[in-house]
């Protein structure tokens, strides 16, 4: 019966981390659907949304929704201004020069952040008490409802943003053709913005579910958000779903790796089963075959 | 032809071996105008992570691929050569050799499957590969020292005589980073230079033509992984300590910082990138907080206006410029 | 000399060739025609090992090239264009150039870093063979601009001069002359007749028809992947399959 408790308690948290991860990887995929490239300052949006809960309730003092939503709101507005200022001044349309821009604007953010914030690791309260309670025999923290819950709605809202509303109809046009979209005069510029926006939202949303988990500092994004880049590929990068699942599966596996290998080699794990999976499926396990 | 045109024309047709040869003439003679080890120690910095960016040139710049994990193949060849003479007492020129070429075996095994990928694939795979080696840096502390670092390693030593001091250490890096440039430079004036230049720039046409993408590729991530590993083996003699923070993926988005800001596709860029990024902390000291801050507005300033690098595209403004001259003269 | 045999390839299902067959003779230029989309390029890329054909052969000489990878069929003598100019934008015209010669160049890995003498006359040799190419194609004044820069008109020369730098046996043109003004075309015509006479093996794609009908030895008429017709010029200009099947999609081609 203990080992049943313990194997529900690596689910749940597998499942917490995965959740996030899928949040992130969302992110890394809205922007790549619509612009074809990968966008490092994803993992930056992360923190950031930490850090603005923190200073909205501590510094401004709202309460706690507020706080919340005010977060979210910020990371996006962020992810616009990176769109902006950052990437849409440059011409070129090499993919690999784009990677390295993103990875020069998230050096900033990161630097921008260490001095806004400082070096160290600050605590964030949950969204509510921290009275734990008992499911299927884990030990379940409120905080780890509350992001199963929040994620679920975000994939649905964002679900129903891409099939349902002309904007999210436009950005699935764009992601299949960006220059039939551009001739049928989809405006391209404020779909990208969009997009920036969104991915800013989710990653945003990802800060403000774990760091009261993970405690807060101004890097605590960066391998967050490698995993979740890392969840994106498994999951194919480009199919939502897929995405989704590639989230929960590394959560998952890390949790079990943690549990029944060795929680020091935790990362070890991870990234190898994802080198392996690239290896030997380079398409992730729900992508489209490609060549 | 006037005597005149002839040296012009003598010059621009050795004009790599002769700024070859002038940078060995100016590095052969610093030691003389400077003699503050400080200074010496940071020329020395240089030569060694030039080693490893005209590597990742290569394989950046020229083939036009991606790598944010450079930085564990120098960590594999800085442990390796710790690993091998301190605790087991090889010769450390030997050690570097043996290193390399494991690094070099390693590169093939990993990037057999890894440079199928493309794009971002690519990039997971070598941050993936590069967070694995940190951590086991971290964790595997009986071997590796952990966190606080491996101490305790041997200096080199040429002909009985130990490098162990920054003068030493100069002339000892500066010859190999220019047998290693020169040896690049050839490179890429190569038929296989040329292969690697058109498969970056288009993989279909460049297969069509005969060249073999795939290997071509292999084979150049396996050579900057070499030199990665020859300039991780030289970084642990020349501080006698490493520690795993030297080598985590933040060092590498560093390299790809200096490879990037030289220039894609300009070994002589890599040669300022480098200079640039090492020597900023020096003279920004004051500015130590925004460091950060500074390193990605240059990066992302520069990837603005001159998308393939700053000397790449100053120089390829420069030939446009001559050429449009040259063209309206004529007519 | 080149023959094509049952080839068929799919897309996702959809059939861009179905059980084409035909032979280009040594020495003669085929020409495939077709409306857009019937399969013209697609049936080059299977022959080139850019695409690998779902069924069928393609014979050289009785010799199986059909699966070889793309990268292997120039070192048969058989070289090609692309139809959307598949050129190194940033590397200069003479180097655009140099890189048809692949086959002969030295790509050892321990010679191109050491560069001995042998191989540095080597590279020579191959970068004047490769300038009397530029000054066949009008290009030599551009030999050092880069590609990107180009008019339309100069990068299509370039495009057939790396092609035919290395001495190919055999040729394939994917609509070499659309996009060029008619002197520019004609300027083409002239040196594609002047390869068959030198004893080239041809496969020309081409929509110009005044162009087709001026050069071809034998025409094969492509529709939505089926093979419908094969004759002569006269033969197929006269042929009311083709006239159907060109003037059904007249408003399209034309
Ligand atoms: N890579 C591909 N993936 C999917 N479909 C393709 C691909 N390449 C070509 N097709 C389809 O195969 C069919 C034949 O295309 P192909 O390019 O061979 O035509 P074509 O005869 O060369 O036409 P055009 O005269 O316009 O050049 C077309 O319907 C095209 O849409
Ligand atoms: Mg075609």
């Amino acid at each position: 019966m203990q080992s049943f408790n313990d194997f529900m308690q690596f689910v749940f948290s597998g499942l917490t981390n995965g959740s996030v991860y899928a949040l992130i990887a969302l992110g890394f995929c809205v922007v790549h659907n619509t612009m074809g490239i990968v966008n490092f300052t994803q993992v930056d949006f992360v923190s950031f949304g930490g850090m603005l809960l923190y200073t909205s309730l501590f510094a401004v003092g709202l309460p706690m929704p507020a706080a919340f939503l005010g977060a979210i709101f910020g990371a996006a507005l962020a992810g616009m201004l990176v769109e902006r200022v950052g990437i849409r001044p440059s011409k070129t349309d090499n993919h690999l020069v784009l990677i390295f821009l993103t990875i020069g604007l998230s050096i900033i953010l990161r630097g921008i952040m260490k001095i806004l914030w400082g070096k160290n690791r600050m605590a964030v309260p949950p969204l509510t008490a921290d009275k734990p309670v008992h499911i299927l025999g884990a030990t379940v923290l409120p905080q780890i409802i509350w992001i199963l819950l929040l994620t679920l709605i975000a994939v649905a809202v964002l679900a129903w943003f891409f099939r349902c509303t002309s904007m999210g109809l436009c950005m699935r046009g764009v992601a299949s053709n960006p220059t039939a979209a551009a001739l049928v005069g989809l405006n391209v510029n404020r779909i990208k913005a969009v997009s920036f926006a969104i991915a800013g939202g989710l990653g945003g949303l990802a800060g403000v579910l774990i760091t009261p988990i993970t405690t807060l500092s101004y890097d605590v994004g960066v391998l967050l958000g490698l995993k979740g880049f890392a969840a994106a590929i498994l999951g194919g990068f480009g199919s939502f779903p897929g995405v989704v699942l590639g989230g929960l599966t590394l959560g998952l596996l890390e949790s079990f790796s943690a549990a029944y290998f060795s929680s020091a080699y935790k990362d070890v794990t991870a990234f190898g089963i994802l080198l392996l999976v690239l290896f030997i499926k380079p398409q992730g396990f729900l992508g489209k075959g490609r060549h | 032809m006037s005597a005149k045109d002839k040296i012009l024309y003598f010059i621009w047709l050795h004009r790599t071996g002769l700024t070859v040869g002038a940078l060995g003439l100016v590095l052969g003679f610093y030691p003389l105008f400077q003699d503050n080890p400080y200074f010496l120690g940071i020329s020395n910095l240089i030569g060694i992570y030039l080693i490893v960016t005209i590597g990742l040139n290569l394989f950046i710049g020229y083939a036009g691929q991606i790598s944010l994990g450079h930085a564990g193949f120098v960590a594999l060849g800085a442990y390796g050569s710790a690993i091998l003479t301190a605790d087991l007492g090889w010769n450390p020129w030997l050690a570097l050799i043996i290193v390399a070429l494991l690094v070099g075996l390693a590169a093939l095994l990993v990037g057999i499957p890894t440079l199928r990928l493309s794009g971002h694939y690519l990039a997971m795979a070598t941050l993936g590969f590069n967070i694995v080696i940190y951590t086991i840096l971290i964790q595997w502390d009986k071997i590796t020292g952990g966190p606080s670092g491996f101490a305790g390693i041997p200096p080199l030593s040429v002909f009985g005589m130990p490098i162990d001091d920054e003068l030493r250490f100069h002339y000892v890096i500066w010859p190999l980073a220019i047998i290693f440039l020169t040896l690049a430079l050839n490179l890429v004036r190569s038929g296989l230079g040329l292969g690697l230049a058109a498969l970056a720039q288009n993989e279909t046409a460049a297969s069509a033509l005969g060249i073999k993408v795939s290997r071509a590729k292999i084979q150049v991530f396996v050579l900057s992984a070499v030199l990665a590993s020859v300039g991780g083996s030289l970084f642990a003699h020349c501080f006698t300590f490493v520690n795993p923070h030297s080598f985590s993926i933040f060092t590498s988005l560093e390299l790809v910082t200096m490879v990037v800001i030289g220039g894609l596709g300009s070994v002589w860029g890599s040669l300022f990138g480098t200079a640039l990024i090492v020597l900023m902390p020096e003279y920004l000291e004051f500015f130590e907080t925004y460091k950060d801050i500074i390193h990605g507005l240059i990066l992302v300033v520069v990837l603005t206006v001159f998308p393939q690098g700053l000397i790449s595209g100053l120089r390829d403004m420069a030939r446009l410029k001559i050429l449009q001259r040259r063209d309206i003269a004529q007519h | 000399m080149l023959s094509i045999d049952h080839l068929t390839k799919h897309f996702g299902g959809l059939p861009a060739l179905n059980d084409v067959s035909f032979d280009c003779p040594a020495g003669r230029i085929t020409t495939l025609i077709g409306p857009n989309g019937a399969g013209k390029s697609t049936l080059i890329n299977c022959v080139t090992g850019v695409l690998v054909p779902d069924k069928g052969s393609v014979r050289l000489e009785g010799t199986e090239i059909g699966r070889e990878p793309s990268y292997r069929i120039p070192y048969h003598g058989i070289a090609r264009t692309f139809q959307n100019l598949a050129l190194f934008p940033r590397l200069s015209v003479l180097e655009n150039v140099l890189s048809g010669l692949t086959v002969e160049a030295e790509t050892g890995f321990l010679k191109s870093i050491f560069r001995p003498p042998a191989t540095r006359n080597h590279e020579r040799r191959l970068r004047l063979k490769a300038m009397e190419m530029l000054d066949r194609f009008v290009l030599a004044g551009k030999a050092d601009w880069p590609v990107g820069e180009l008019s339309y008109g100069d990068r299509k020369r370039v495009e057939m001069a790396r092609a035919l730098v290395s001495g190919p046996r055999i040729l394939f043109l994917d609509e070499p002359v659309a996009g060029l003004n008619a002197e520019e075309s004609a300027a083409i015509g002239e040196e594609i007749c002047r390869l068959r006479n030198l004893g080239l093996t041809i496969l020309l794609v081409e929509h110009d028809m005044d162009l087709v009908m001026a050069v071809s030895d034998g025409i094969v008429v492509l529709d939505s992947g089926e093979l419908i017709a094969q004759g002569s010029p006269e033969e197929i200009r006269h042929n009311p399959k083709v006239i159907e099947a060109y003037l059904g999609r007249m408003s399209v081609t034309a």
